[in-house]
């Protein structure tokens, strides 16, 4: 189970709650509303106080890396720092299944990242950040660049990682997605009004 | 040997030739004609002083006043090197790593060559020990000031690609690979260059003036040969650490990315 407990993202309320083995829990909220920094601050690439607990343990018990091949956040965009696609995969053997689902040809990671069309690079950003197994997956809008069949393919494997007992954390503007894959919602537009009216009172 | 000294009238008949440049100036409208004048003036007063310190420092027999020297250009080369890092960078930590850096890099080198190598008697004689020491430090002083400026930059414009790597459970170094390795080329590169072109398209300056002094050219090459090995060494592990303390400066301890500790560019003017 990962705990969010009074998590403090600067500029959002501090923020608490649960996802389950096997659960996705969307997080919903305008642009600017601290989405991104959330995720971020769960994957401890940003300082917050407050506690994140995957397992019981807290994530300043494990080393920075550790806590992130565990926790892992998938921005956006995918950045890339070699010019050849596979020097930015770990080998691993079920990489070839991965990348056939998501509608990649296995050639790919023989081509360069240059050559690459904003889906393929999108698609590639997914497999890598799931390709070493980690526990919880923080989605930052993961199909924003893609196709309608991309992204039924993209969200057939979140399903699978899911099922596999992965947790999983999704932003994304897509209503529909939410609807398909999330098993909760967390509003951070709310919580924003609570701050507000918290601040008033005092 | 013959050793020709130079008088003072020899000085001002040199200085003529700088009449050239003032014409150059007043004849192209550069304005610089002042700014030419008082730099000349200070290059010699500066150089006169120093000239006088070291033959101050040449008779005493202390090491004190030999480290004393020594401290003082290594404080000198790291206010110089926070200078050149272009307004980046310029935290009184950043001061520190610059300092740490050529103090630890310019003293073991200089020690290394002075002790080991050349080996003279006393073993803290200044006439060696200044001279080794300042071309340590000028040289370890391009090749950290380098790393840092390509290590700073990098670290800006590779930021999304340090933090995925980061964010997929890399260390701080390893996030930082490609740019260090890219910190380490650039730095090591001058002097790379300096053995491939020494003794072809110039003689190098050491071993210039060991000539004119009236050395053997023969003996002054084998100093030179010493002191370019020496300088490639200390630009190295100058560049070693000042990449190494650089990620450290701009990670924290929880392996994040930190900008933050970079100021932010100084606005032009």
């Amino acid at each position: 189970m990962l705990k969010i407990d009074y998590l403090t993202v600067p500029g959002l309320p501090p923020v608490s709650f649960d996802v389950a083995v096997h659960e996705c829990l969307a997080v919903e909220g305008p642009s600017g509303s601290g989405k991104t920094r959330l995720l971020r601050a769960i994957a401890d690439l940003d300082a917050a106080d407050g506690f994140v607990f995957l397992e019981g343990i807290e994530r300043r018990e494990l080393p920075g890396p550790e806590w992130r091949r565990r926790v892992r956040y998938a921005s956006a965009e995918h950045a890339w720092w070699g010019s050849s696609v596979a020097e930015h995969f770990p080998p691993c053997a079920k990489l070839g299944r991965m990348l056939s689902a998501l509608g990649l040809a296995a050639d790919v990671l023989g081509r360069q990242v240059a050559e690459l069309s904003t889906g393929e690079r999108q698609r590639l950003g997914l497999a890598r950040a799931i390709a070493d197994s980690p526990s919880v997956l923080l989605l930052d809008e993961p199909t924003a660049a893609l196709d309608p069949v991309s992204t039924a393919l993209a969200e057939e494997l979140i399903k699978l990682q899911l099922m596999a007992g992965r947790i999983v954390v999704l932003v994304s503007h897509d209503v529909v997605q939410i609807e398909r894959l999330a098993h909760r919602r967390l509003k951070l537009a709310d919580l924003g009004r609570y701050n507000e009216w918290d601040s008033a009172a005092a | 040997m013959s050793y020709v000294e130079l008088s003072a009238l020899d000085l001002m008949l040199a200085a003529l030739l700088l009449v050239v440049n003032g014409a150059i100036s007043l004849a192209f409208g550069l304005r610089i004609e002042a700014s030419l004048a008082i730099a000349a003036v200070r290059m010699a007063v500066q150089l006169l002083a120093v000239g006088y310190v070291l033959k101050f420092v040449f008779a005493q027999t202390s090491p004190l006043w030999t480290l004393l020297v020594a401290v003082v250009m290594v404080l000198v080369a790291g206010y110089e090197l926070m200078q050149r890092q272009e307004g980046r960078f310029r935290s009184w930590l950043a001061y520190g790593l610059g300092n740490v850096t050529l103090l630890l890099v310019g003293g073991l080198s200089t020690l290394y060559a002075v002790l080991v190598v050349v080996g003279p008697s006393p073993w803290h004689a200044p006439r060696f020990v200044v001279p080794i020491l300042g071309m340590v430090l000028g040289n370890t002083l391009t090749s950290v000031s380098l790393a840092l400026q390509v290590l700073t930059e990098g670290a800006e414009r590779e930021r999304a690609a340090i933090e995925a790597r980061i964010a997929l459970g890399a260390t701080r170094f390893a996030a930082f690979s490609t740019v260090q390795a890219k910190a380490l080329r650039t730095a090591i590169t001058p002097l790379l260059n300096t053995m491939s072109v020494a003794g072809i398209v110039s003689l190098p300056g050491m071993m210039t003036g060991q000539i004119l002094a009236g050395a053997d050219p023969a003996e002054a090459a084998r100093y030179q040969i010493m002191i370019i090995l020496v300088l490639t060494g200390a630009s190295g592990l100058g560049a070693l650490a000042a990449v190494y303390g650089g990620v450290l400066l701009l990670t924290d301890s929880r392996h994040r990315l930190r900008l933050d500790r970079m100021p932010p560019r100084r606005a032009a003017g």
